[in-house]
Formats: C-alpha cells, structure tokens, sequence
C-alpha cells in the first residue's frame, strides 16, 4: 500500500510547457502576494478584519474578490479555446493536444458558472440584501463564513488541478459513462465532483442561510410587499438554491460511489442508466440559470429606478413575474437533451413550458422599458450595462425560444448555435449584471466611486467584443459545426472563427479597461469620495447610512413605511426641514464575535478533498477528523458576542451625518 | 406638508401585520433555518429515492428485494425509530422543564434505541453482502445500500450530535445556545422518522411485491 495513494512525481505535467507556465506563473503570484502582504505586515490585519470576519459586508466583497480572480482564469481558458479554433483548420492541429483542450473546456465551463457567477452573484446578495432589508447581519453570521470558505476550497481544490494530476476532460456536465472510472480512468473528474461537492455544501448553506434572512428578519414595518425587487429576487434564487442543490449533490455522491466503490448507478453494465444522470443533472442545472440570473435581473431594476429617479414600473407585476419564473424554472429541464428519445408528448410539454417562461421574462422587459420611460435618465456606466443588457438579451432569449422547439433542436442539439445562444442569454444577463451591480455598490462597500470614463471604455469593448465573439458562432452553427471541436476540415469555417477570436481579444480590451477603471479610481479617491452615503440619489436603505456601512449597519432599525423606504425618509425629511427631530440616545449594539472557524474548516475540507481524489486514506480520516473538532470548538466557545459601546456609535454618528434620519 | 408627508406620519401609527414586526427572536430565526435545511435534506433523499424508483428493477440477473428484505427485522428497526421519537419528545419536555436528570435519562434511551436501530442495519447489510447481494452486484442492490446507507448515516450522525448535546448540557448548562442546539436536534431526530416511513413503505413494503 502506497501512503500517497495515487500521488507521484508523474502527476506534474513537467512536459508540458503551457501548463507548466501558467501553475508556475499562478504559484508566484501567490508567493508574491503573500510575501508582500507578510512583509508589509499586514497579516494581523488581515486575518482579524477579513480571513476571520463574520460581517456580511466583509464576506460579499471576499466572494467578489474571489469571483474577478476567477473571471481572469475562466477568461484565459476562452482565449486559448478561440486561439486554437482560429487557426486548427483543414490540416491543422493549432497548439493544443486534444487531451488538453479537452480540459480547457471542461475548465472554462466548470469555472465559470460553478466559481465565477455564483460567488459573484452570492457576494452582490451578501453585501446588499442585510442593508435593503434594514437589519445588521444575516441570519447566521458564522454560517455564511463557513460557506464562503467551502467556496474558496472548492475553487483551491480546481485550480490545484491544474499543477497536480489534471482536470476532467468530459465537458463541464460530466456525463456518464464518459465520466465513469472505466472511460475516464484519471483523476480529472475526481477533481471536478470533489471541488463541486465541497463548494456545493457551501451554496446550500448559503441558499438556508438567505432565505432565513430574507423571511425572518427585516427591519419593523417592511411587508413583503415593500422589499426592493433585489430582496425579492434574492429571495427567489435561494429558493431555488434550497431546491435544486441537494438534487446536484445527490448525483455528484452517486457518480462518486460508481467511481470509488464499483457501484452501477449510471455504467454501461449491470443495470446502470445513464440517462438518469442527465436527467437529474439538469433537474439542478437547468433552474442554476435562474439562481444566476434572477439577482441579476434585480440590479437592472434597482438600476433602472435610481437612475430614471422613478420608482420602479409594475411593481408587483415584477414581483409576481420572479416568483412565477422561480417556478417554472423547475419544470423545464428536459430541453436540454430533446433529442434523448422522449416521446413527442414528453418533449413538446417541456418545449411549450420553456417558452411559458419567455412571458414572464417579457413583463420584466417592459417594466424596465416603462421604468425609463419619462424619467430623468442619467446615462452613467451601470446604466450602460442595462441597456446593454436589455438589446442583447432580448435576441438572445429570441434565439432560446427558437431551441424550445423540440424539431428545430433536433437540428441544432450539440452545434455551436447552442453555444452561442447559452452565451448570448448568460453574458448580457449575468455578467453585464454583476458589472452593473459592481459599479453601482462599489462606493457603498468602499467609500468612492470607480472612475466613469475607463467604465464606459470598458462597456463598449465588451459589448462591441461579445456581439464580434457569439454571432459568428450562430453562423457556423447553422453551418453544422459542432462543440468541443479541436480541429476540423471543413475550410470555411474558419474565417467567422478568427472573427470570433478577434472578438475575444476585443473583450480582453475589456477586461483591461476594467483593472485600469480599478487603478485610476484608487489613485483618485479623494476625487471620487462618496461623503453623503449616497452617491447615485438612491431609493432604498443601503444608501442611507455611511459609506462604507460601521459593522453595525443601522445604529437604529429604519422604520420603513412604504416602497422604496429611503426616498420616503428623504422626501419627509426635505419637508420636515427646519423642525429637528430630538437627538436619539444611542444603545450598545450586540454583533456576533468574529471567529476562525470557516478559515479552518476550509483548510480541512481542501486537505479532506484532496486526499479524496489522489486515494489518500489516512489523510481523508485526518481531514474529516479536523472538521469535526473545529466545530467543537466552535460549539464550545462561551463568548458568542461582542458588544459595541453607545459611544462609539454615536462618536460614528457624528462623524457621518445621515442626509435623513429614520 | 404634502401628502406623503402625511401617510407617512399616518402609516406610523397604524397597527403593523405580522410581516411587518421586525426581525423575529433568535430562537424562531433558527428553528425556522433548521426547517429550510430539513427541507433540502428531504430533497436530497428524494433525488436518491428517485433513482431507486428507476433503478428497482434493473436487477442484472442477481437477486430482487423479493428474495433479500427480512420485514420481521425491518418491522423491529421500525420499532426502534419510533419509540425513539418518543423518548425524543420526552427529552425536549424535560429541557422546557430544566430537569436534568430526566434529559440524561431520555437521551440515553434514545442513543440506545438509534443505536439499535442502526446495529440491526448494519447486520442486514452484513448479512446481504455475505450471501453475494452486494451493492457492486446490480443498480438495484447499488441503489438500496445508497438510499438506506444514506438514511443510516443520518442516524449516526444524530447519535453524534446527541452525545455532543448531552455534554454541552453537562458543561454549559440550559443556556439559550444549548436549548436551540437541543430544539433542531429534536426537529433533525423526527425528521428521520419520517423519511424513513418512506424508506420503509417504497424499498421494503413495496420492493417485495416481486
């Protein structure tokens, strides 16, 4: 019995000279942020206010990091991809061997929905939905640490991947029995069910955790009926969370138990069926594009109002829109394999349910439509990734409608058409909303705008580039190309994919102009300083305390009387002028004690899943037993709590003046 | 002064709907957090639960529910997991009572009867495996040993927790924490009761109807 399980000096790719590249020149980095953060001695600091923070302020800003981290290597994945389609026609093979592509792919989807949407979307609804609602934290401060740290695990343990052994090579979806042991021997999808299901735990901790928070606490006076369309979306996307979560565990842990332990849920022999796999796959993942999109959908229509300084359109249709759409999107998983071999019944019920969806959606569009129209429209940058969303999104959700027709899919299954509508629906939706959301809450979090100017440079790059990337994957679609080609004969093909690659490097443009916008607004912070709390003329609660918010949030829970309560306290108190309302006392604060217990447990999950995928046994036992005494000790702690004197909220008070007072 | 002013200063007034009463007390926050988590709990059996509807008959050859499953041995695990909700509910009235020798008392018998419960499964499984039923025979068998091992590990993980409790009571006392530590222990202990009604009627009632 070998005590490394199936870890040798054979796992480093020492022969691969890209790869080698990229792990070493990721490994620096790391060594030099470390090196520069210890020398600079920073560690204390670090540990105390962020690595060790229950703040949910603290911990949404984190998953950000974490997300733009990620963005950059799911992005480097997408060059090479379009690189090596570029020029791999006729006779050519491009530069990358078709084991390594094959990764690529798996990598690049794997990484951007699993580690880069999510944790961008669950870091925005972290940050904003305690302030919307008016409350102090979540509803289980320590809990959300212990998920952002599964997620951080989950992300170690698939870019660990990349230096050590290798990556699935099945496609972001891993279907069996591709995916089973006897095809697909290595340790690459090992990989990708263990950082799933550790970060998977963390989602649905996450999902519990919101979901509480959003029913359970809101500040006095904030019916359903008067939660910003944000919460309300949040709301919908952890339901769905809670719902759809356990489904994707469940099938991950029957997959692992095919691999590790020779069962036959889903083999070729014995009575397996794979098709079970994919069902319940896209049981989770088809509504996994709701969770993204529909917090997304709720920064357009915060953005939209505030910058129409209108309230927002149809209310409670919007409301009654996402909660129909957090429904429905449950009931139409099937499109996604049409061509499996239900019957016509089966598949024309889910065809027309995937179209029910488009009416829903519809009503959200002319909300944000009638929202603007006959407002005072300020044209700046999250503006831009609205708009920019709404003429995108549009055509292609036109393009979904299209691929719902079960016979129209049948020609279009597996072809680049698909790829380009998936990216055409999830880019403009997801992405453009988390770059509005970011610009948008970037001065709540950190106290200064970001610069307007290399944020309109980089939208129009992205839109210009993506619209210059997907198109001529429509084309090549209808063409018959199929995905996941790494190279291919037919000649005329090749000029809409160098079109294509030129598109990609013009979103990299993109991708600069947003790390120079990042720069530049450091530099000029001073400039950009957000004094008041309120930089864009908000309407809802976030914006009515300091920026960035104490750690207490609300030295008192605002009293919320209607819709958009903070525009109320705002018009009442330009009223009011002239009669001040008393001084309140302040009262000592209670705020949950910041622990280390998500850090650790984290550290014990990677070691955990890694002795997992390499076979390392008596590492695995190591690995849950520190899990288990970590909770332990956080189940024994005496001190659950710190108190925060009167003086120093009211000190906080005096030193950032409210422009109204609750 | 404007409307707005004015139904301002009215709605402040008026008497507040439930949804509107500010954040609920800790104890019902948690309880109400634990209820979610039971809920994708029971999702995540139902994922299994489903894949032993599909794989049930896909016997390969090797033997069925049929011919395997022992109902006077399930009916006693049965027992044992009910009585044990019981003994359950009357450890929770000893906490609301602070009686702590009758805490002990209740959650000793209610290790012992979950201990029980999961020594007859483990010797069911034992006995399965030795006569050639083993999950790597057929998908049926693999989703059997899942779906019941899945629910065992639940109980074990319950016995765990309930030891830890016993010791958080003996070391801390009946302080807020431990009581809604001891309230989503009871919830998490019933909840495996009802899943495994389940287990009980859709694997073991009707997997021997051949």
């Amino acid at each position: 019995m070998n005590l490394l399980g199936k870890l040798s000096w054979s796992a480093i790719p020492f022969d691969q000279p890209i790869i080698m590249g990229a792990s070493g020149g990721m490994i620096l980095g790391i060594v030099a942020v470390v090196a520069w953060v210890t020398l600079k001695g920073y560690v204390p600091y670090l540990w105390n206010e962020w690595l060790t923070s229950v703040d949910h302020k603290r911990i949404g800003v984190m998953y950000i990091v974490l997300a733009l981290l990620m963005l950059l290597r799911g992005f480097s994945d997408a060059i090479m991809m379009r690189a090596q389609q570029a020029v791999a026609a006729g006779g050519a093979q491009g530069y990358l061997p078709p084991e390594h592509f094959d990764q690529i792919f798996s990598a690049h989807g794997t990484i951007m929905i699993f580690f880069v949407a999510m944790p961008f979307i669950i870091g925005l609804m972290n940050f904003v939905v305690p302030l919307q609602l008016g409350v102090r934290d979540v509803a289980f401060p320590t809990l959300n640490s212990v998920s952002l740290w599964l997620t951080a695990s989950g992300i170690l343990l698939i870019n660990i991947s990349l230096f050590v052994g290798e990556f699935a090579k099945t496609g972001w979806v891993a279907y069996p029995p591709l995916s089973e042991l006897k095809f697909s021997p290595g340790v690459g999808v090992d990989y990708y069910l263990w950082s799933l299901q550790i970060s998977g735990v963390g989602t649905l901790l996450t999902g519990i955790n919101f979901v509480t928070t959003i029913l359970k606490t809101r500040a006095p006076g904030m019916g359903y009926m008067r939660m910003p369309v944000f919460c309300w979306t949040a709301l919908a996307s952890n339901l769905i969370i809670v719902a759809v979560f356990p489904i994707l565990t469940a099938t991950f842990a029957m997959l692992l138990l095919d691999r590790y332990l020779g069962f036959h849920f889903f083999t070729v022999d014995a009575g397996g069926n794979a098709m079970m796999y994919v069902n319940l796959f896209w049981m989770w993942g088809h509504p996994e594009v709701y969770i993204l999109v529909l917090p997304a959908f709720g920064v357009y229509s915060e953005v939209s109002a505030t910058f129409s300084g209108k309230p927002l359109f149809g209310y409670r249709s919007m409301v009654a829109a996402t909660m129909v759409i957090c429904v429905l999107s449950m009931m139409v998983w099937l499109h996604h394999f049409f061509t499996m071999g239900a019957s016509a019944s089966v598949n024309a019920f889910f065809g027309v349910a995937s179209m029910v969806i488009g009416v829903p959606t519809g009503v959200k569009v002319f909300n944000w439509l009638f929202t603007m129209y006959g407002g005072r429209v300020r044209f700046s940058v999250p503006v831009l990734w609205t708009l920019g969303f709404m003429v995108t999104f549009v055509l292609g959700g036109l393009t979904g409608v299209l691929l719902a027709v079960p016979p129209v899919d049948w020609q279009m299954h597996n072809s680049l058409f698909l790829v380009a509508h998936f990216h055409h629906v999830i880019i403009p939706g997801v992405v453009f909303g988390v770059f509005a959301g970011y610009m948008y809450w970037f001065p709540k979090a950190f106290g200064f705008t970001l610069d307007e100017s290399w944020g309109r440079r980089a939208f129009w790059c992205w839109f210009i580039g993506f619209h210059l990337a997907f198109m001529p994957l429509y084309v090549v679609g209808l063409m018959g190309m199929t995905r996941r080609l790494q190279h291919y004969d037919v000649v005329s093909w090749q000029p809409w994919l160098i079109v294509a690659a030129v598109g990609t490097a013009v979103i990299f443009a993109g991708v600069v102009c947003q790390i120079l916008q990042f720069v530049v607004s450091i530099r000029n912070r001073e400039a950009l300083r957000d004094v008041t709390g309120d930089p864009w003329n908000g309407r809802t609660l976030e914006w009515s305390t300091a920026s960035p918010p104490p750690t207490w949030n609300f030295a008192f829970l605002p009293r919320v009387s209607d819709r958009d309560a903070y525009w109320v306290q705002k018009t009442v108190a330009r009223a009011k002028q002239g009669q001040s309302a008393q001084p309140r006392e302040c009262e000592p604060i209670e705020v949950p004690k910041n622990t280390a217990t998500g850090f650790v447990n984290a550290f014990f999950a990677v070691v955990t899943g890694f002795a997992l995928i390499w076979h390392i046994w008596w590492m695995v036992a190591l690995g849950v037993f520190g899990g288990f005494v970590t909770f332990l000790v956080f189940a024994f702690r005496d001190q659950e709590e710190i108190e925060i004197p009167a003086k120093t909220i009211a000190q906080f008070d005096r030193d950032h003046p409210a422009e109204a007072t609750p | 002064m404007n409307v707005a002013v004015a139904a301002y200063d009215a709605k402040q007034d008026a008497i507040a709907p439930a949804s509107e009463a500010g954040p609920a007390p800790k104890r019902i926050v948690v309880a109400f957090g634990f209820w979610v988590f039971l809920l994708s709990d029971i999702v995540m059996f139902s994922a299994l639960f489903a894949a032993y509807a599909v794989l049930a008959r896909a016997t390969a050859g090797g033997p069925t529910g049929a011919e395997l499953f022992n109902q006077v041995n399930v009916a006693i695990q049965t027992a044992f997991l009910l009585i044990s909700s019981y003994t359950c509910g009357m450890m929770s009235l000893a906490v609301s009572a602070r009686q702590r020798l009758n805490t002990y008392m209740f959650a000793l018998v209610t290790f012992l009867l979950g201990a029980g419960f999961l020594y007859l499964e483990v010797h069911e499984f034992a006995s399965m495996i030795a006569r050639g039923a083993t999950p790597q025979r057929s998908a049926f068998l693999s989703a059997f040993f899942t779906v019941v091992g899945c629910h065992g590990l639940h109980v074990t993980a319950g016995l765990i927790w309930l030891a830890v409790m016993m010791a958080q009571v003996a070391f801390k006392g009946f302080r807020p924490s431990v009581d809604r530590r001891l309230l989503c222990f009871a919830l998490f202990w019933h909840a495996l009761d009802i899943i495994w009604v389940w287990l009980f009627t859709a694997v073991y009632l009707m997997g021997i109807r051949a």
